[in-house]
């Protein structure tokens, strides 16, 4: 399966499922060329909506929709979705109006347009919002799951999605798992916790970690809230060391939520890996290996950590 | 509408702001003066035959929604459910209370304890038209004769989600679905929390504004005339192709002298003297008369001894 960004499978699942589901709606702010949803306004005029550059009204008109019976899905770049924080907190949150809010063009990965384009804390500020489930998956195959379980949960869902294609990580006849984690590859040194886009990178660190003598157990957490808590408690109990990787900020997001379990339940000794400063301009792969998100900087990290 | 019924909507009218005066007395906070200032207008629009809903099932699926986006005001919008008979008399006193689903601002309540009448979490102003819009596209989309009504402050029109939700209320969906089902009501009262709004950010040319973005604008000289509003709402009614905003000129803390056009009542509840005072002067009783008043009136003589109480509390 070649590779494939995950807005690119979105809009594929999303065309699939509104053929079933009649009730699926969606609502662009004047980006939907950028969230894949073109194609679902052609085949579906009658359910496709552009309120233009203005998010707070998007987000609005998808809490009415979703409270009248209809299921929105509401589009747009992470960043200004989730900019307008107080607006989805008292529209869909605190209302519990059933909207599914996608995110596309997370983190570095978007590249050459740089840090006001990156959904960067995107994950810090969803993660507050006590009924908001944060699904980020990792490939094309649990993408089109992760659509269709969201189009079916019952409340608000927040779907993170990446510009850039990613490689297959799931494996073979794989089933997502709303609040599941997967164990990508086992192991017994340490515990590489990978959301999204940088899941194949912790694969391939695993990789030139083994040829180190290091057996790195990688797992997707792809639902990040509500988080997989035993699987996560049971591995890091297992390997006694823990490693998140995100391509998202370091405060707040998966590192925040695991540092959030890990000292309360069974502290574990941490490393966050993620963005610690501001993002920036340049191309995908040289941005990750600047900030130490491409297999060599997740290997060395995290050899760091065990002193090795 | 005949005489006799405008009567009455000023009778209930008056019911409802004697009860608006106890629950915030009771409650000890709250927002009387824009409660005060919207209660003439949601009287005629629940009880004068304007909005549809069925008492025995709230979630009738082809009823008209209302959406407070000046949430603060909630008390008047809770007085008029009550009277509904969607909630008990004894009932709005737990207003602001820990336990209460009466919260301080709409709530809505979670899945399966939904509060029939709020539609929707508001008291963030600027928040309540968009999704006033996206129910009123819902229920063109499902085909139902529903309207929409949502009523905002004029100080929460300084808000730029607003006016994004403003301009796009005549034109979404690119003239498949005209929401002529959508009416926005502009509580018109000139006062926001800190000051007056003129001094404030004044707001003028306010229905030319809206006019621009392609609204039907109807005015309503006196927004405390019940008349006139009935009037305003039935042209509001009759309007096709466009949505509809009906600005009422109001004035803020309407009924209570000390209350009438003073920034001061915005935000503040009064006190038990108080709340007794504005009691007699909105049933019209003057001050001499209003021992013989009670004696002759147990239903408000309760209401005074239970004001009274709290003062000693």
């Amino acid at each position: 399966m070649p590779a494939k960004a995950t807005r690119v499978a979105f809009g594929e699942a999303i065309l699939e499922l509104a053929a079933k589901n009649k009730r699926i709606v969606v609502v662009n702010a004047d980006l939907g060329k950028s969230t894949m949803t073109q194609k679902f306004a052609e085949v579906y005029p009658d359910r496709a909506f552009n309120v233009g550059v203005a998010e707070a009204n998007l987000i609005g008109i998808g809490a009415g929709l979703a409270l009248s019976g209809w299921i929105p899905f509401i589009c747009t770049f992470a960043c200004f979705v989730i900019g307008r924080f107080e607006t989805i907190r008292l529209s869909i949150s605190y209302s519990h109006a059933n909207v599914k809010i996608v995110g596309t063009h997370t983190g570095l990965g978007i590249g050459e347009d740089g840090y006001s384009q990156m959904g960067m804390e995107d994950l810090t500020l969803a993660r507050a919002l006590p009924n908001l489930a944060i699904i980020q998956p990792a490939d094309e195959v649990e993408t089109k799951q992760a659509v269709a379980y969201a189009a079916e949960h019952d409340g608000p869902v927040y779907l993170r999605f990446t510009r850039q294609a990613l490689e297959p990580v799931s494996p073979t006849g794989y089933t997502f798992q709303f609040g599941k984690g997967t164990v990508l590859r086992e192991g017994t040194d340490v515990t590489i916790l990978g959301t999204g886009g940088p899941l194949f990178n912790c694969l391939q660190a695993a990789d030139r970690l083994a040829a180190e003598g290091i057996r790195a157990e990688v797992i997707n957490i792809s639902t990040l809230k509500p988080l997989d808590e035993e699987l996560i408690l049971r591995s890091g109990g297992k390997t006694g060391h823990v490693v998140t990787v995100e391509d998202h900020t370091i405060r707040g997001g998966l590192g925040g939520a695991v540092a959030e379990l890990l000292s309360e339940a069974r502290p574990v000794p941490l490393k966050r890996l993620g963005v610690q400063g501001f993002g920036e301009s340049g191309d995908p792969r040289g941005l990750y290996a600047k900030h130490g998100l491409d297999p060599d900087g997740i290997a060395r990290s995290v050899m760091k950590f065990l002193k090795i | 509408m005949a005489t006799a019924d405008l009567a009455h909507l000023i009778s209930l009218a008056r019911e409802f702001r004697v009860q608006i005066i106890r629950m915030l007395t009771h409650a000890g906070s709250g927002h009387p003066g824009g409660s005060l200032s919207a209660i003439d207008l949601l009287t005629a629009l629940y009880f004068g035959g304007f909005l549809r809903y069925d008492p025995k099932n709230p979630w009738w699926p082809e009823r008209d929604r209302f959406i407070l986006s000046k949430g603060h005001c909630v008390p008047a919008l809770y007085v008029v459910l009550g009277q509904i008979g969607y909630i008990s008399e004894g009932e709005l006193l737990t207003l602001r209370k820990v336990g209460s689903r009466f919260q301080g601002h709409p709530y809505p309540g979670q899945p399966g304890e939904r509060f029939p009448g709020i539609e929707a979490a508001t008291g963030s102003l600027g928040q309540g038209l968009s999704i006033a819009i996206g129910m009123a596209l819902a229920v063109r989309m499902d085909g139902r004769p529903s309207r929409v009504f949502c009523m905002l402050g004029d100080g929460e029109c300084q808000a730029g989600q607003v006016w994004e939700a403003a301009m796009s209320a005549p034109r979404i969906g690119g003239g498949r679905y005209r929401l002529d089902n959508l009416c926005a009501i502009v509580d018109r009262n000139r006062i926001q929390n800190d000051d007056f709004v003129d001094k404030t950010l004044p707001l003028d040319p306010f229905a030319a504004k809206w006019e621009a973005f392609g609204w039907h604008v109807i005015e309503v000289g006196d927004g405390h005339d019940m008349g006139a509003i009935v009037k305003g709402l039935q042209s509001a009614l009759e309007v096709t192709e466009r949505p509809v905003v009906l600005i009422a000129h109001t004035v803020k803390g309407k009924g209570v002298s000390f209350m009438e056009n003073n920034p001061k009542w915005h935000g503040v509840a009064p006190k038990p003297a108080e709340g007794i005072q504005s009691i007699r002067e909105i049933l019209g009783v003057r001050e001499g008369d209003w021992l013989d008043y009670l004696r002759r009136t147990p239903k408000v003589a309760a209401i005074v001894e239970e004001l009274q109480a709290l003062e000693t509390k």
